[in-house]
């Protein structure tokens, strides 16, 4: 049933156990059977939490090594706009771009310089009559996985726009494929420098019926660290950003929004605060906005977990990169006003209900009332020490037949207080 | 094993950070059960717009959601104020929500109108001094 391939992964080696990313499982996809954590693939919206809380690095994403890109002819790298948040010192976004070709990619096309005409595009989309307000940006892969899992009556205000990482990865395939008429298409490697494991997940599994162009994904770690070995101000540059304010500030939390030139936008992250926003719109209770920008990450992508520094001391950065640029280098051509088909999608991934009880309404109510009965037994203190994360969910595992009532301490307690009881009660009985 | 099932909820008053909570929950229970997203919607914006209700007006109250064949019923019970005429509580835009519950963004005089458009049957039965009990039902 479940073909949603998955970026992040655990490593039973290093996991001790200890419920901390349980805990922190915003759609309790965690459980710990035998001293071990396992992620359940169903549930999993790869938003990397569990890999940001566990203290053993057990809980790793699975990337594409920088490796990989040799076998392409012509290798390009897309470098997400957080990229440029991670070095010290750096007052020139060109340094980083020259350090990709030094570490051996062919070309770069920044993933800011798409997401600028994105932003262009999404002004143009708002304007569309018809359209199901507010219009929820679909740039987070873990905001749209979240949805079709969760929040299907809000499938409708997804924005059916291409994200950014999938304009830049398209538009740098048509130019590299006219600059080049000797390059076949599968000769040219593109290769995503990313800021979370999510967006690895999405250019697997792609959306809907639309198939990602992004070849390979590299963890922006891996790369950060290539790169502070060539990166060098002596060196001569020879290639230039093509972007401006607008697209660096996708990298931040409100900066898809800002740039829609519009008051009425709302931005949230941190993947517990969007859950929320996300419950509130779908009950009517928010103000008359036009468009919501959601980060499952804290700050935005440069809280990704494959990043290297401190979300907000990026989004400083950033902030100081961006001084003296130009608000915006890419726009939609003069004379044009519309969307080019090819950046729309054409459907949506199926609603898939997390963990339905049943796909029969009688058997899931029999279900449910039997986990209410057994939530009232167990002590109600959520302490994950069954290897469940609430005594809720514990209750809806022993119903659904994958765990047992035994495995709660404090249930197990009393038993064996009682047992003593009874075995010190038949001991006295025996001495008088 | 019956083939009703229900919910009870404690709704805590004068708290507005909780307030909500509830219908968050049933929205939950519901999707669990494998309700189609529409009927959850509907449920949990009328449940949604009964509870904000009884925080603001009443001190809080009881919220009991029974899911039986082919109707969700859901019931708020406060030992509030009452409501004094029913028909003008019903208007769209009436709001008898004090000052300091507006500057909160609640009080816009929807929450009755919003509750009996998003279900299939309502009824309000109230005790000026005593309290009020809602009905409402919602067929799937």
């Amino acid at each position: 049933m479940n073909t949603y391939i998955h970026s992040v992964s655990l490593d039973p080696s290093k996991c001790t156990g200890c419920t901390t990313c349980m805990k922190h499982c915003p759609t309790e996809a965690i459980r710990v059977r035998n001293g071990c954590a396992e992620i359940d693939p169903e549930r999993c919206i790869d938003c990397g939490e569990c890999i940001r809380n566990c203290d053993n690095s057990a809980k790793k994403s699975v990337c594409n090594t920088f490796d990989e890109i040799k076998k392409f002819k012509y290798k390009i790298a897309l470098p997400a706009p957080a990229l440029f948040a991670q070095f010290d010192n750096l007052d020139n976004i060109d340094y980083v771009l020259q350090g990709l070709l030094d570490i051996g990619f062919d070309d770069v096309f920044e993933v800011s310089k798409a997401a600028e005409i994105v932003s262009a595009y999404t002004r143009i989309y708002l304007q569309t009559e018809g359209i199901k307000k507010p219009v929820i940006s679909t740039a987070c892969p873990v905001i749209t996985r979240l949805i079709g899992l969760r929040f299907p009556f809000l499938k409708d205000n997804l924005m059916p726009l291409l994200p950014p990482m999938e304009v830049a990865a398209s538009m740098a395939r048509e130019m590299t494929l006219r600059a080049h008429p000797e390059l076949k298409s599968e000769d040219i490697g593109i290769c995503f420098i990313s800021p979370c494991p999510a967006k690895a997940s999405y250019a697997k599994n792609g959306f809907g019926s639309y198939k990602s162009e992004v070849d390979l994904v590299v963890s922006m770690s891996e790369v950060y660290f290539l790169l502070i070995n060539v990166m060098n101000r002596d060196k001569p540059i020879t290639l230039n950003t093509q972007a401006g304010r607008i697209g660096l500030s996708w990298a931040i939390c409100g900066g898809e929004g800002s740039a829609l030139l519009n008051d009425k936008i709302l931005a949230a992250d941190g993947i517990n605060n969007v859950i929320s926003v996300l419950d509130q719109i779908e009950d009517g209770n928010i103000p008359p906005i036009d468009f919501v920008e959601l980060n499952a990450c804290p700050g935005g992508c440069v809280g990704g977990v494959l990043t290297i520094e401190n979300p907000y001391i990026a989004k400083n950065r950033l902030h100081t990169l961006r001084r003296y640029m130009p608000i915006s280098l890419n726009s939609m051509p003069e004379n044009e006003h519309f969307i080019p088909e090819k950046r729309f999608f054409t459907d949506y991934p199926k609603y898939q209900p997390l963990n339905r009880l049943s796909d029969n309404i009688g058997e899931s109510m029999r279900l449910m009332a039997q986990i209410q009965q057994v939530r009232k037994s167990l002590p109600g203190i959520d302490c994950g020490s069954c290897g469940a994360p609430t005594c809720r969910a514990f209750a809806e595992d022993i119903v659904l037949g994958h765990a047992d009532r035994n495995d709660c301490i404090i249930a197990y307690k009393d038993l064996f207080k009682k047992y003593l009881e009874n075995r010190s009660g038949g001991d006295d009985s025996e001495g008088q | 094993m019956s083939d009703t099932l229900t919910f009870h909820f404690d709704v805590d008053g004068e708290n507005f950070t909780s307030a909500g909570q509830a219908s968050v929950q049933v929205k939950k229970n519901l999707r669990q059960l494998g309700f189609d997203p529409e009927t959850i919607r509907r449920v949990s914006i009328a449940m949604y717009e009964g509870e904000i209700n009884m925080v603001i007006h009443a001190g809080g109250g009881t919220a009991d959601v029974t899911v039986d064949d082919g109707c969700i019923e859901i019931v708020l019970s406060d030992t509030g104020p009452g409501i004094a005429n029913i028909e003008q509580a019903m208007q769209e835009g009436f709001s008898t929500a004090p000052d300091n519950i507006r500057t909160l963004g609640f009080g816009a005089g929807m929450g009755l109108p919003n509750m009996k458009r998003y279900t299939d049957y309502m009824h309000i039965d109230s005790v000026v001094g005593e309290g009020t009990t809602i009905t409402m039902k919602v067929n799937y």
